[in-house]
C-alpha cells in the first residue's frame, strides 16, 4: 500500500488511463499550464502535451458539449469542472445530451465521457459555490454518479469511470484533495462502479454516508463507541447505481439507520434510501430512519451561520441517540 | 412637471408599426450562381440525382404531413419543405465520411444521408423499424454509420457537439471535417458563441452553417437578432460566407469550396445560407406572423422547380424522364407509409433497451 493524497490518487488514475489508451484526454479550466486549479493534473501537460491536456476558456456549456461530441466520435474525454457548482452552466450538455443521445437515437452511438471535479461546499464560499449535486444528477437515467470519500476508492473508481462506455459523473471535494490514505499498489487497480463498502462494522446502528460526509460519520462513530454504541458505516461510493442491498443487509442486522447526505433534504439520496429501507426492511426497523442533511436554505457566508448550516458529527450523534432512544 | 415618457417598446425600432401592406421579407436572398452544372464539375447523372433527392425530401414530408393530419402519429413535426437545396447541395459537396449534425428540422438531412424513406416514416410513426427504433421520433432522425449524427431537439444544444465531432476528427487526424447546421433562432444561443470561440482558438475543422429560413419559430429574423448573421463570426476572427439557399448549385459550389479549404487548413467557417420555410414552425403553427403574399413570393423561387426547369432547359433530362422519377419517388413514399403502418411498435422490453452501452442499471426496477 502506498500513502497518497486524494489528488495524487486521482492523478494516478488519469495518468495510467491516458498512458494505456491514446483516445483518453483531459480538458477543463486551468488543467494544463496552471497544472490544475487544485493541482490534480500537475505534470500531465509535461508528459502528454497540448494535444491531450487542454486548457479551456471559461465556457462550461461549450467545452462540455465539445467533450460530448468528441466522445460520440471515438474519443474518451475527461472533462474537468473547477467545481460542479459551475457545471450548472453545462447542465444542458450533461442532462439533455450526454445521458440521452444514445437512447433517443436508438443505440446508434455511445457517449463514453467522464465529467469530474469537486462537489458541494468547501467552507465559506457563499451560496453559489456550496451545493452538492450528486443527488440531483442521480435523478436522471443514463449516467453513473460517483462520490468517493477516500484516495483508494477514488483511484479504483476513476479508472473504472474512464473505461466505462457511458456517461459518468465523478465528484471530489476541494477539502479532501489533501487527505492522505492508503492506496492499493495493485497493477491496474479497478473498483467496480455501484458497489458500496462497509467501512466500519458495528451492530447498533447503520450510518450511510458518502464523500465528505463519510468523514464526519467516522468522527461521530468514534465518539459513539466511547459511549458503547457501535455504528456500522456504509460508504455507497457510487450514488447511482446505488447499492441498496448492502444497506438493507446492514439494517436487518442493526435495525436502525441514519442517512447522511450533503444535499438539501427534498428528494435527495437520503430521502431515496430512507424510502427503500422502509419498504424493504420495514419489519426490521426498531425506529424510523433518520437523515442528516443540509437545511432547505442556501449556504450562508458568515462563519457561525455556516457552521450551523453544515452537517457535523454532533448532528449525526443526535440522530443516532434518537433512533437508539438514548436522548 | 416631467415630460411625458414615450411608451416602452421591446421590439426593434422601425418595425413596431406592424403590417403596412407591403411584403416584409424576413430574409433577402443573395444572387444565385450563374455557373452551369458542368462548370461546377457535376455530371448529368449527378444533377438528375440531386433532383431526385430533393423531390424525395419534399414528397416524404408532404405525405408525412397528411398522415399527421389524419392522426396516424403524434409528437412534433417540423417540416423542412422549401429548404431542400441546402441539405442536398451540402451532401453532394462534402465527402461521404464527413460528419453532419443538425437541429430538429432533420428529415431532409436524414433522407439525403441514407435514412431510407421506410426507416424515416417508421420513425415518425414510432415503430420499431424506424431509424432510431422509434425512440427518437421526428426530431431525432440519425444514421450514424453514414456520419449523420442526428437531429437534436434543444435549440443550440447540438452546436458544441458539432465542434466536438470536429475536435475528434482533428485529434484522430482522419482527414474528415464536420458540418454543423443550425437555424437562425439558434444564433441567439450562448452555446454558439462559446463554440465559435473555441473552434477558432483550437482550429477545429468545422463548418457552422446557419440555415436562415426567416423565422425563429414565429419571430422573424429582423425581430430576434441584430445585424447580419454572417457577420457574427467577425468578432472571433472566423471566416464567413453568405449565399443563396434556394438554389442547389449555389449551395454546392460554396460548400465544396469551403469544405476543401477546411480540410486543407483545419480552420473553421461560419456560414449563413438564406432559405425559406414554406410551412409553419411545427404543425400547430397558425402562421399569423407572415403574409400569404410573402410565402407566395418565396415559393416562386422554389428550389425543386428551379432545378427541374434547368434540367429541361439545358436538355440534361426531359419532362418524361423527370416525371418518371417523380412517380418512382411517389411510389417509394407510399411504400414507406405502408411499411410504417404495417411495422410493429417496439416490444415492451425495448423501453429499457439502448440506455447504456455497458451493463445497464435502472434504479428500483423490479
Amino acid at each position: 500500500m502506498a500513502v497518497l493524497q486524494f489528488r495524487e490518487a486521482i492523478r494516478e488514475a488519469i495518468d495510467e488511463e491516458m498512458d494505456r489508451d491514446e483516445s483518453v484526454f483531459i480538458m477543463g479550466e486551468e488543467v494544463a499550464e496552471y497544472n490544475g486549479a487544485y493541482k490534480v493534473t500537475e505534470g500531465l501537460l509535461d508528459k502528454y502535451g497540448f494535444k491531450r491536456v487542454i486548457d479551456t476558456p471559461i465556457s462550461e456549456l461549450g467545452f462540455a458539449g465539445i467533450g460530448v461530441g468528441a466522445a460520440m466520435n471515438g474519443l474518451r474525454p475527461i472533462v474537468e469542472f473547477m467545481t460542479f457548482n459551475f457545471a450548472v452552466l453545462a447542465a444542458d450538455q450533461i442532462i439533455n445530451h450526454a445521458s440521452k443521445a444514445r437512447y433517443m437515437l436508438g443505440g446508434q452511438l455511445d457517449v463514453p465521457i467522464v465529467f469530474r471535479g469537486p462537489n458541494a461546499s468547501a467552507g465559506q464560499l457563499g451560496a453559489t459555490h456550496s451545493v452538492a449535486y450528486d443527488s440531483m444528477y442521480a435523478q436522471f437515467p443514463g449516467m453513473s454518479v460517483i462520490y468517493p470519500s477516500e484516495p483508494d476508492d477514488a483511484k479504483g473508481l476513476l479508472k473504472s469511470a474512464i473505461r466505462n462506455n457511458d456517461t459518468v459523473l465523478f465528484m471530489e471535494s476541494e477539502q479532501m484533495y489533501g487527505l492522505k490514505g492508503e492506496v492499493s499498489e495493485e497493477e491496474d487497480y479497478i473498483i467496480p462502479i455501484g458497489k458500496a463498502k462497509i467501512k466500519r462494522e458495528g451492530d447498533d446502528v447503520t450510518i450511510v454516508a458518502s464523500g465528505k460526509m463519510y468523514h464526519i460519520a467516522k468522527q461521530a462513530a468514534e465518539q459513539l463507541a466511547k459511549d458503547g454504541v457501535e455504528a456500522e458505516i456504509i460508504d455507497p461510493r457510487t450514488i447511482k447505481p446505488f447499492d441498496i442491498e448492502t444497506v438493507i443487509k446492514s439494517v436487518k442486522k442493526t435495525n436502525r439507520c441514519i442517512v447522511v447526505d450533503e444535499s438539501h433534504p427534498f428528494g435527495g439520496m437520503a430521502a431515496e434510501v430512507g424510502f427503500l429501507i422502509q419498504r424493504d426492511a420495514f419489519d426490521y426497523l426498531d425506529a424510523p430512519v433518520r437523515r442528516v442533511t443540509l437545511p432547505d436554505v442556501s449556504a450562508p457566508f458568515s462563519k457561525p451561520l455556516f457552521d450551523l448550516w453544515m452537517p457535523n458529527a454532533k448532528d449525526i450523534i443526535q440522530a443516532v441517540n434518537a433512533v437508539t432512544y438514548r436522548s | 412637471m416631467a415630460k411625458k415618457q414615450k411608451e416602452a417598446f421591446f421590439t426593434p425600432i422601425g418595425i413596431d408599426t406592424g403590417q403596412n401592406g407591403e411584403i416584409e421579407k424576413s430574409v433577402k436572398l443573395p444572387e444565385a450562381t450563374k455557373k452551369t452544372h458542368k462548370q461546377l464539375g457535376l455530371s448529368d447523372d449527378d444533377v438528375v440525382n440531386m433532383f431526385e433527392q430533393m423531390y424525395l425530401q419534399r414528397r416524404f414530408e408532404e405525405r408525412a404531413m397528411q398522415m399527421y393530419q389524419k392522426g396516424k402519429f403524434g409528437g412534433f413535426l417540423h417540416l423542412y419543405i422549401g429548404q431542400e437545396a441546402v441539405s442536398t447541395g451540402t451532401v453532394f459537396a462534402i465527402n461521404d465520411d464527413d460528419d453532419i449534425i443538425t437541429a430538429y428540422r432533420d428529415h431532409g438531412w436524414g433522407l439525403v444521408r441514407g435514412v431510407t424513406p421506410k426507416e424515416g416514416m417508421a420513425e415518425l410513426y414510432g415503430k420499431a423499424t424506424g431509424c432510431s427504433k422509434g425512440k427518437g421520433g421526428s426530431m431525432h432522425f440519425a444514421k450514424v454509420e453514414n456520419h449523420f449524427w442526428g437531429g437534436y431537439g434543444i435549440v443550440g444544444g447540438h452546436i458544441p457537439i458539432g465542434g466536438g465531432l470536429a475536435f475528434a476528427n482533428k485529434y484522430q487526424q482522419n482527414n474528415r471535417i464536420a458540418t454543423c447546421f443550425l437555424g437562425d433562432g439558434a444564433v441567439d444561443q450562448g452555446a454558439l458563441h462559446e463554440t465559435l470561440n473555441m473552434s477558432q482558438l483550437w482550429s477545429l475543422p468545422c463548418i457552422y452553417v446557419v440555415e436562415n429560413n426567416g423565422y425563429s419559430m414565429g419571430t422573424s429574423t429582423r425581430r430576434h437578432t441584430v445585424g447580419e448573421i454572417h457577420e457574427r463570426s467577425k468578432g472571433y476572427g472566423m471566416k464567413s460566407a453568405l449565399f443563396n439557399g434556394m438554389d442547389v448549385f449555389t449551395v454546392y459550389e460554396n460548400m465544396k469550396k469551403i469544405a476543401e479549404e477546411v480540410r486543407k487548413d483545419s480552420m473553421p467557417w461560419f456560414v449563413e445560407i438564406r432559405t425559406y420555410r414554406y410551412r409553419g414552425h411545427s404543425m400547430s403553427d397558425p402562421q399569423k406572423y407572415r403574409t400569404k403574399e410573402e410565402l407566395e413570393e418565396y415559393q416562386k423561387t422554389d428550389p425543386i422547380q428551379r432545378l427541374k426547369t434547368y434540367l429541361i432547359d439545358k436538355k440534361v433530362s426531359d419532362k418524361k424522364n423527370l416525371e418518371e422519377i417523380e412517380s418512382r419517388v411517389e411510389e417509394q413514399v407510399l411504400e414507406a407509409i405502408d411499411f410504417a403502418e404495417e411495422s410493429p411498435f417496439p416490444e415492451d422490453e425495448a423501453l429499457f433497451e439502448d440506455m447504456y452501452a455497458d451493463e445497464p442499471f435502472f434504479h428500483d426496477k423490479k
